[in-house]
Order: C-alpha cells, then structure tokens, then sequence
C-alpha cells in the first residue's frame, strides 16, 4: 500500500520514478518530501514517471497540484510522465490533464524542458 | 422482487486511515460480488473512499472519541452504501465547484466532486451531530431468462 520514490538526473532534469499508491497519509506527504527535496537541492526542472502509480486519490490528485504550483513558483518546471490509465482518466475528469504537461516518452520529456 | 436486499454488511470503526483502507476495500469487493466489471468496481471504491475520508478527515477529525459507521447493502437493482460520520455537519451546497477556473489549482477540494462522478445517486443527510452519505450505483437489468 506504501509509495515510493527513486530519484535520478538526466540532462539537467530531475526523474522521480514514483511507484505504489498517492493518497492520503504517507503516499501523500512521500511526493511531498521529494519534490522539496529536489527543490531544496538546486534542481526545479521535475519530470514525475507516474509509469508505477496505479491509484491516486483525491488527497493525491491535490499534492500533484500543490507539486505543480510549488515548482512553478519557484520558477521551474514539473511535468507527467507515463500515466496509467486510471490515473489519466482521473485527471481527465477533474481537468488537470490540459493544466500538466503529460508526457508519454521520457527522451522526448527530457528535451522539452526549458534549457 | 425490486429492490430486496440480497445481502447487508455495515461496520463501526474508529476515525483512522485503517478505517478508510477497510471500508475501501469492503466496497471493492461488494461491487464485484454485485456484478459489476472491473472498471466500475473500481469508481465505487473510490467514492467510498473519498466518502470514508470526508468523514474521518472533515467530519471526525481524526477523533479518538468519535466514529464512523458503514453499510453496504446489495439488492436486485443497485448497491447502497452508507457512510456516516459524528462531525459537526456538511453542507454540500457550500462547497466550491473544483472545475471552476479560480479552483482548478486547488489543492483539496475534489472528494465530493469524484464521488458524483462515480455514483449514479448521492444523497446528504444530517444526523446532528454528522452526516451520512448514500452512495447508490445502480445494478444493470438482469436479461430475460436469467
């Protein structure tokens, strides 16, 4: 039921590899934690790979936006990549999907940072 | 036959994050067992749990003193469910729509949105002190001969 979070850099872009569920409680404060961290450390260019989150409640959904608005006001870029269908249609439903950037490819994700 | 219930379960249960875990899975399971496919069991385990955390979170507050009950109830034409908390009551009138451009990049707000979105009907109660929410998803007509 917990999530986790791999952290890896490519080309000046910061890769949170997120795996499990985003929800209330500890899967909510994780993505939290991580992307003040990353922030914390430097780097405000986030790609999110959502490939392994396979549920996300509406406690989930609000932390990728507060995720979205943290980095935004901090003068970067956080954008989605790989979402599982659930989640997509979630943010379908909810209108988020026209205010992230989703992306499906990572190579092609990295390169759409601002350089 | 309409509307006799084939089988009701209902749980009182403290106001944690296990308590919305179990009442998560509980209606995942009554929506299988109810027929419905995959997809649509799914949506009806997330209301609930929106519902279950509304009332732990929003109602309770995470309350050792209070509870929150659940019901879950199975008839020839739908599955009802049932989550009531002992907060200080909801208005659900009074709660900003989560599509509105101003409340797009809200960071809370969308429980009671997903759980009209899932649901077929959801109806509020007041219970002073508490609200319960019915969540009700309607069963597809059984075919002739079946």
């Amino acid at each position: 039921m917990s999530m986790k979070v791999q952290t890896r850099q490519v080309d000046g872009v910061t890769i949170l590899d997120l795996s499990g569920r985003i929800t209330l409680g500890e899967g909510s404060v994780t993505i939290r934690d991580a992307v003040r961290d990353v922030l914390a450390k430097g780097s405000n260019k986030i790609l999110l790979n959502l490939a392994d989150v396979n549920y996300i409640d509406s406690s989930g959904i609000g932390e990728l936006v507060s995720a979205f608005t943290t980095v935004k006001n901090a003068g970067g870029e956080l954008k989605l990549l790989n979402l599982t269908k659930k989640v997509h249609d979630l943010l379908q439903i909810t209108k988020l999907y026209t205010v992230f950037d989703v992306k499906d490819d990572e190579a092609s994700a990295i390169s759409s940072f601002t350089k | 036959m309409a509307d006799s219930t084939t089988s009701r379960v209902s749980f009182t249960l403290d106001s944690s994050l296990d308590s919305v875990n179990k009442v998560e899975l509980t209606a995942e399971q009554a929506a299988q067992r109810a027929g419905f496919d995959e997809d649509t069991a799914t949506h009806v385990a997330m209301a609930v749990r929106e519902a279950a955390v509304n009332a732990v979170l929003h109602g309770n507050a995470y309350s050792p003193n209070k509870h929150i009950t659940a019901s879950f109830e199975t008839t020839s034409d739908a599955l009802v469910i049932r989550v009531a908390d002992q907060g200080p009551g909801l208005d659900p009138d009074s709660i900003p729509d989560p599509l509105a451009p101003e409340n797009i990049l809200r960071g809370s707000g969308r429980g009671i949105f997903l759980i009209k979105a899932f649901m077929d009907e959801v109806h509020f109660r007041q219970l002073h002190p508490g609200t319960e929410l019915t969540l009700i998803k309607h069963r597809k007509p059984a075919q002739p001969g079946n």
